[in-house]
């Protein structure tokens, strides 16, 4: 039996910590807010850190893969799903925020609030783009939908953008924005299928020549 | 809205005994009310975060009048010592508001002196103590920040053209400069090349005269703490926080626009005169409402921040934009 839990844990821990992650930051900020630990600005507590949370899991989101090239460590693949789907949360949470603890859902102030700043307006296009990768996430939907599936969910690139220039528009000073903008920059750069093919050779060669000097194996 | 002066309404020792019934009494309904009202449990005084800096922190100066305001003049609470104290945008520690009261505990303001002079009559460099020798007012003031939040100080300070007549400015003066402490060791912020330390601000000439011009030394009675701009800072309560420049050490008097640390970094985005405009919208955000620091629901924003008795008459075209960013 424990033998089980561990082997259980051993395939999975990559998973478990991802919804630990996730959803320990969630629970921590709930009971600071029950208990009334935000003194100063609540409003602007949960908005930022619903915001930043979500970009934060968007961005490991996009990490996959380029990491899977660049070490060949391929169980960070099966990590897509969760991390999406939590970015799509915090996001979720993030726009509830907005629209009921800072504007208490008063239609007046949010149309001017949506018209007068196109932070909003990006914010929520990348929003809708989660949305809609969250619905076609589960298997049946991405069997149905074939070679379509991968089209669309390349969007996450496109959210990843969307969301840092929301970031850098809100802000007085873009240099925390333009950091997160490199993180993404890069992850795009090695998306590139040249850059992908050369380091992915370079890989193969380096084990190689790795195995070849340590031999390991009569 | 005309400003009233706690001296005006009522002589100090009735207020004050009435204000401890009131502040008793006040209290209790105030928080029961905000409770009642929006069931915001961030309102509840309860456990305070050990990093929160408590009244008491900073010493009582014997100039200083005590404390004795609990609203501004249109009746809004004032914004708690705690939030005031804690909660600050003061680049040259760190970009981060929760951040600058730690990073600022250790700062040196004494001893400090402030440099006046350019086209003056009698340039002179003046002390701290100086400064403290000018009658000390209390002075309620709200403060809205170009980010779209506020808070009501109540400030003790003097206003600004008292401390210009004893230099007495040229003819030829037509605008003030002011200058942060230029100090990387101390203030880590500025290390970062990203802003163009030190900090610059200024006022034309009649803004700097005008009697809501204040150089405040401190807030609640107390002198001010170094994350709210010790010793000696300005405040100018009808134009957007960043003009209200912090730890002066240099005041000039100039023929030339000074350019502001903000204009220099952003320059379509904060002009020089940046009064407070709930119709003239920041480039990327509006400036139509504010959130006030302790409150849940977003408030309206007032032209001038309030203050239009008081000052509008600086301004005759309203159309122009120049004077509100």
């Amino acid at each position: 039996m424990v033998l089980l839990v561990l082997k259980w844990l051993r395939s999975r821990w990559l998973q478990i910590l991802v919804h630990a992650g996730a959803l320990i930051p969630l629970a921590w900020i709930s009971w600071q807010y029950a208990q009334g630990l935000f003194l100063i600005d609540p409003v602007r507590e949960i908005t930022t850190f619903t915001g930043r949370g979500a970009l934060i899991l968007l961005l490991l989101m996009l990490a996959c893969t380029p990491i899977n090239t660049l070490f060949g460590f391929k169980q960070v693949l099966r990590l897509r799903r969760p991390l999406g789907l939590y970015a799509f949360i915090y996001a979720s949470l993030h726009f509830a925020t907005f629209v009921w603890l800072d504007y208490g859902f008063e239609l007046g102030l949010l149309v001017e609030a949506v018209f007068a700043q196109r932070y909003v307006v990006v914010g929520f296009a990348a929003g809708l783009i989660l949305l809609a990768l969250a619905i076609t996430s589960p298997r049946s939907v991405q069997k149905r939908l074939g070679k379509n599936w991968k089209l669309l969910h390349r969007l996450a690139y496109l959210a990843g953008i969307l969301a840092i220039v929301h970031f850098a528009w809100l802000v007085k000073d873009i240099r925390v924005p333009l950091r997160y903008g490199a993180v993404l920059a890069l992850l795009l750069v090695l998306r590139i299928p040249r850059v992908r093919k050369t380091l992915g050779s370079a890989r193969h060669k380096l084990r190689k020549r790795l195995s070849s000097s340590f031999p390991s194996s009569p | 809205m005309t400003e009233i002066k706690p001296s005006e309404i009522t002589p100090e020792h009735i207020y004050l005994s009435r204000r401890r019934f009131i502040k008793g009494a006040g209290a209790l309904a105030a928080s029961s009310l905000i409770l009642a009202a929006c069931g915001s449990p961030s309102s509840t005084p309860t456990a305070s975060p050990t990093v929160l800096a408590t009244p008491g922190a900073a010493p009582a100066t014997s100039a200083f009048p005590p404390l004795s305001a609990d609203a501004d003049e249109m009746g809004a609470d004032l914004t708690t010592y705690e939030a005031i104290t804690n909660y600050c945008n003061f680049y040259e520690f760190t970009t981060n508001k929760e951040g600058v009261a730690e990073l600022a505990q250790d700062f040196q303001t004494s001893p400090w002196t402030v440099q006046v002079g350019g086209l003056v009559h009698k340039p002179r460099t003046f002390d701290i103590d100086d400064l403290l020798k000018i009658e000390q007012e209390e002075r309620v003031y709200r403060l809205r920040c170009v980010e779209a939040w506020s808070m009501v100080i109540p400030w003790v300070g003097f206003p600004l053209a008292k401390l210009l007549e004893q230099v007495e400015p040229m003819s030829q003066a037509k605008y003030v400069r002011f200058e942060t402490l230029y100090d990387p060791e101390q203030m880590p912020g500025q290390s970062s090349r990203f802003y163009e330390w030190p900090y610059v601000e200024g006022l034309r000439m009649d803004e700097a005269m005008n009697d809501l011009a204040t150089l405040a030394t401190g807030i609640y009675g107390k002198s001010l703490l170094p994350q709210n701009g010790a010793p000696v800072r300005l405040v100018v309560p009808w134009k957007y926080g960043f003009k209200s420049i912090k730890s002066i050490v240099k005041i000039d008097l100039v023929e030339e626009m000074p350019t502001s640390l903000w204009m220099a970094a952003a320059p379509r985005e904060y002009g020089f005169y940046a009064n407070v405009n709930p119709e003239v919208a920041h480039p990327r955000w509006s400036q139509a409402t504010e959130r006030r620091i302790g409150q849940t629901r977003r408030i309206d924003t007032l032209l001038f921040n309030g203050y239009t008795d008081e000052v509008a008459h600086l301004y005759p075209d309203l159309s122009k934009r120049e004077w509100f960013f």
